[in-house]
């Protein structure tokens, strides 16, 4: 084939296909009279045409697409341009698409439901390196939902349906409907550049074509299994050749704490590389000796035998697996050295630098969108200040780039039905370097804070706090006090001081209980004044903590993590979902040591106010301190003599 | 019929395929199409040899139709090795030599010398065996739905299924095709199938029905003659099988030289009257740049640009190989040579006058 004829008939394959899928929607859409009359090919009996099994499965197929449908989100531009597809999964409006349709549309985009309703929508978070952005509908707190499914079902040869907006074509706000079946699951595609990279994906046959980026991909239930977002092109051009990805829904759950926490959410390295070898073994063939697996112990011809509580076969095997983890979370790793197995934790690292992410994040905002026609993209987004170029004769095309004038407008009255209201989604967005929208990243935060606070104010008890108690298990008794320029801690006749004018990172190093009094100051102060005044405090996301000293990362409940700037230090505050429990903190000091870990547990209720009665001092995975805590008291500090 | 009518009969398929779904009752959920699929796959392999340049892919599909390990595929260029390497669906990876191929058919018969319990049973029994009854092989009517099996794209590695597509068979015609500007050798009948299977590394899969009976082999990237639009096909099994199982008995065998005798008198391509272009590479095709006047090879027509594919049934990949079965032919014989010319193959034999 030469090149000249691959490129000569493009418009012959997107008119075929066009007529494919339009040959597909009627067959969905087609009523049951039509269906009734159809006469099956060689069928004798005239009297029932069709068997009543196919009567009932193309029934129970219409009713799944339709409810699949209510759910199913058509995307597009502020001016019209771009264009894609999402799905919603919470009644408040939260929705699933792609980062490449997103990142065409800016932070503010139009969303069309098949009740035939525009709603305004806004970027939360971001997942470029997975190809995920997380947007909120606005307007209504009753969205119609499709639910997340296990996509670890998933098995070749079922029947699947894509939703969504190939083509732009749902102009009337009816996704398109495209059936098929899985052709593969566990499908690694590598990544394009550095982003984009498809771990751990579904590929089906079910036509997706450009338009339907970002759009979900059903099973009979009406569950989501998967976000369609790519497909193999060849010789035909951007159209459907049998071959389209879906991320997993799993790998979308794992991530989701993290796109809710507004921020651009990047995917996980372990700092060291697998190959097989040949007998078939994954091996660690590579290994950064400052990583946290190389402090766990892993070494260069290590055999890999299971990664986050998963089966490792293949290179392929380990690469799915990591590529459907965040950064900041902690996995078990089982691997046999000389026929001994050991099982450790990993903390994983990321694959961009915070500064590598923003710069590619930025670079693509506004390119790549999903444009079947001749219109240009405008990659200006909407509401921002756009710098005067000077150009003259340039005008603005779209009003929105006249955004002083708009903004008055706009204020004076309210929006009319179907127009985009612009006051509202300017209060749900904030701009910020290496978030996709802070504004929800404040939104988590002080909900956390709040929901801390219900377990009793400490922000106006007296400075010094004195927790005594015994080693768990024995009759040592222990006595910790912390004040605002030290503390110390009483184990026995041994006595620790630690002054805060020393560097935090220092006592952190020692491994020792110094590393405790340093945890347990940025507990005291994050419960004295706040988020907000201990210290720059982002929320992280959600991540698994072993509070437990298991290492089965299914036992290992998901936590809302605080991460805060403190003196040299990153601090994270962990807590359940559903409580205002700090249940571990962990003080990260030089970035090539461990951190300190402290958790706590066994919360009790105490003048109104619920504390923790057992503590647990933790480097690595090795508990160190175990301390039972009998009482907390707040006493006022005494002015330290000079 | 032509693929044009196809498409318009698309129409009245889409709504004809429901009547096959009663074959499988299982339309909801995973139901019978997982259970073909993981039994289907552990007959298929994926395979790698040459390729992985100019636009040429270093993959392609196969299966296997025998017990002793026999797969079939298409004949390409992945094939222009000793052994290729051929992956099952469970990981096994074994080596494939080229038993022999049928240019006609563009299809190649590899063996693996690893006896499989999983092959699809569609080699005709061999004439001397007596007792064997016939295989039933399994043929698709137009509005039959199928599944392919194949490694489109070389998605899946190592242990990894294959790829599979579902489709109806939109029509059962004459192949009329061609690959860039040459029409194909395969002229015979074909299943046109509204799956798009007509994708890099696809070649060589299987297509069955629903229940995982085979029903032909993927054909090769191929355009429509008149349409030019890209051909989803299939090579009905029963056009492939006979030639498949001769294959298999030897009857084309790629002859080795440790089991023949030079001749004592071996024939030149002087003394057949053909001058082949300047033979600069390690494998130069064995193309003719020059015919003698009264020669074997004038009498017999050949003309400059001619293509030497075959002489005697044995493949001839390069200049040197030509040369060296020559070797093997004494003067005094017939050699029978089949060529390419243009688009298309002819045998021709040369006497000595």
């Amino acid at each position: 084939m030469s090149k000249a004829e691959s490129n000569r008939k493009p418009l012959n394959w997107i008119c075929t296909c066009l007529m494919l899928l339009a040959c597909n929607a009627a067959e969905i859409r087609a009523d049951d009279a039509k269906v009734a009359s159809v006469q099956p090919a060689g069928a004798k009996d005239t009297a029932s045409p069709v068997d009543a099994n196919v009567v009932a499965a193309e029934q129970q197929r219409i009713a799944a697409m339709r409810k699949a449908a209510e759910a199913t989100v058509a995307i597009f531009g502020l001016d019209g341009g771009g264009g894609g597809s999402g799905v919603l999964i919470t009644r408040d409006g939260y929705a699933l698409t792609n980062y490449h349709v997103s990142s065409a549309c800016g932070d503010h985009m139009r969303c069309g439901l098949n009740d035939g309703r525009v709603y305004d929508a806004v970027i939360v978070g971001v997942d470029a390196t997975g190809d995920v952005s997380l947007i909120k509908l606005l307007g209504r707190d009753d969205f119609p939902i499709a639910p997340l499914a296990d996509s670890d079902t998933v098995r070749v040869g079922q029947w699947v349906f894509a939703a969504g907006n190939p083509f732009v074509l749902a102009s009337n706000l009816q996704p398109t409907v495209t059936l098929g079946i899985v052709s593969g699951v566990n499908r690694y595609q590598y990544p394009a550049g550095t982003l984009l990279e498809y771990a751990d994906c579904i590929q089906t046959d079910a036509a997706i074509n450009p338009g339907n980026s970002g759009g979900p991909l059903f099973n009979f239930a009406s569950e989501v299994i998967g976000i369609n977002g790519r497909c193999s092109f060849e010789k035909r051009g951007r159209v459907n050749v049998g071959v389209g990805y879906a991320i997993s829904a799993n790998q979308i759950k794992q991530f989701m704490g993290m796109l809710r926490s507004g921020r651009l959410v990047d995917h996980a390295t372990m700092a060291a590389t697998v190959s097989t070898d040949d007998s078939g073994k994954v091996l660690i063939s590579n290994i950064l000796n400052s990583s946290d697996a190389y402090r766990r112990g892993l070494r260069y011809g290590d055999e890999v035998l299971t990664f986050a509580d998963r089966q490792v076969n293949t290179t392929n095997d380990f690469k799915n697996i990591l590529g459907t983890l965040p950064k900041d979370w902690r996995v078990p790793i089982s691997f046999r050295r000389a026929g001994t197995t050991q099982t450790t934790l990993v903390r994983l690292a990321g694959v961009h630098t915070e500064q590598q992410l923003i710069q590619l994040v930025t670079a693509e905002l506004g390119k790549n969108a999903p444009q079947p026609k001749g219109k240009p993209g405008r990659p200006d987004k909407p509401g921002e200040e756009k710098p005067a170029d000077g150009k003259p004769g340039e005008k603005p095309v779209a009003p929105t780039d006249e955004k002083s004038k708009d903004a008055k407008e706009e204020s004076s009255r309210a929006p009319l039905p179907g127009e985009p209201d612009k006051k509202l989604v300017k209060s749900m967005l904030a701009e910020r370097p290496g978030f996709a929208n802070y504004y929800f990243n404040e939104l988590n935060r002080d909900a956390i804070w709040t929901r801390a606070q219900t377990l009793g104010d400490l922000t106006k008890v007296d400075r010094r706090w004195v927790l005594t108690g015994k080693l768990a298990g024995e009759d040592t008794p222990v006595r910790i006090q912390l004040d605002s320029v030290g503390a110390t801690i009483l184990l026995g006749s041994r006595t620790v001081e630690l002054s805060f004018a020393e560097a935090m990172s220092d006592a952190i190093s020692k491994r020792r209980e110094g590393g405790l009094l340093v945890a347990l100051r940025a507990w005291q102060q994050l419960l004295q004044v706040g988020p907000k005044q201990i210290g720059e405090t982002i929320y992280l996301g959600t991540a698994p903590v072993y509070t437990a000293t298991t290492t089965v990362l299914a036992e290992q409940p998901l936590m809302d993590v605080l991460q805060s700037a403190w003196y040299d230090t990153m601090v994270r505050f962990s807590f359940p979902q559903d409580s205002g429990e700090i249940r571990c903190i962990e003080v990260f000091g030089d970035a090539s040591e461990d951190p300190v870990e402290v958790y706590f547990d066994n919360y009790r209720e105490k003048d109104k106010r619920m504390l923790p009665g057992r503590i647990r001092l933790q480097y690595g995975i090795e508990p160190t301190l175990l301390i039972d805590i009998e009482s907390i008291a707040f006493s006022a500090e005494e002015p330290k003599p000079k | 019929m032509m693929l044009r009518n196809c498409f318009a009969m698309l129409f009245v398929l889409v709504v004809l395929a429901n009547d096959s779904l009663s074959a499988d009752k299982q339309t909801v959920g995973l139901g019978s199409v997982n259970q073909t699929a993981v039994t289907t796959e552990l007959k298929t392999v994926k395979l790698y040899g040459t390729g992985g340049v100019a636009g040429l892919d270093a993959y392609q599909s196969g299966f296997f139709i025998s017990e002793a390990g026999h797969i079939l595929t298409v004949w390409s260029t992945v094939l222009d090795l000793d052994t290729v390497t051929a992956v099952t669906s469970d990981g096994k990876r074994m080596e494939a030599r080229v038993v022999g191929i049928d240019p006609n058919l563009e299809i190649a018969v590899l063996a693996t010398d690893k006896p499989t319990a999983h092959y699809f049973d569609v080699l005709p029994p061999k004439p001397e065996d007596a007792k064997a009854v016939n295989v039933q092989l399994t043929t698709a009517h137009t509005g039959d739905r199928v599944l392919a099996f194949s490694n489109l794209f070389g998605i899946a590695t190592g242990s990894e299924m294959s790829s599979l597509q579902k489709g109806v068979i939109m029509a059962t015609t004459q192949l009329d095709a061609r690959r860039g500007t040459f029409v194909s050798v395969y002229q015979g009948p074909i299943y046109v199938i509204d799956a798009m299977t007509n994708n890099p590394g696809a070649a060589g899969g299987a297509l069955t029905d629903m229940q995982g009976n085979l029903l032909g082999i993927l054909g090769k990237e191929l355009r429509d003659a008149r349409a030019n639009t890209w051909l989803n096909y299939a090579i009905p099994i029963a056009q492939v099988n006979g030639s498949a199982a001769r294959i298999i008995e030897g009857k084309s065998i790629l002859k080795t030289a440790d089991s023949r005798k030079a001749a004592d008198r071996p024939i030149s391509l002087v003394d057949l009257g053909i001058a082949l272009i300047p033979d600069v590479l390690a494998k130069t095709p064995a193309y003719i740049d020059l015919v003698q006047p009264n020669s074997p090879a004038s009498a017999a027509k050949l003309a400059a640009d001619d293509l030497v594919l075959f002489v005697n049934s044995v493949r001839i990949t390069s200049q040197t190989a030509l040369r060296n079965e020559l070797k093997y032919i004494d003067q005094a014989d017939d050699v029978t040579l089949l060529i390419q010319r243009g688009t298309t193959l002819r045998e021709v034999t040369l006497r000595k006058p």
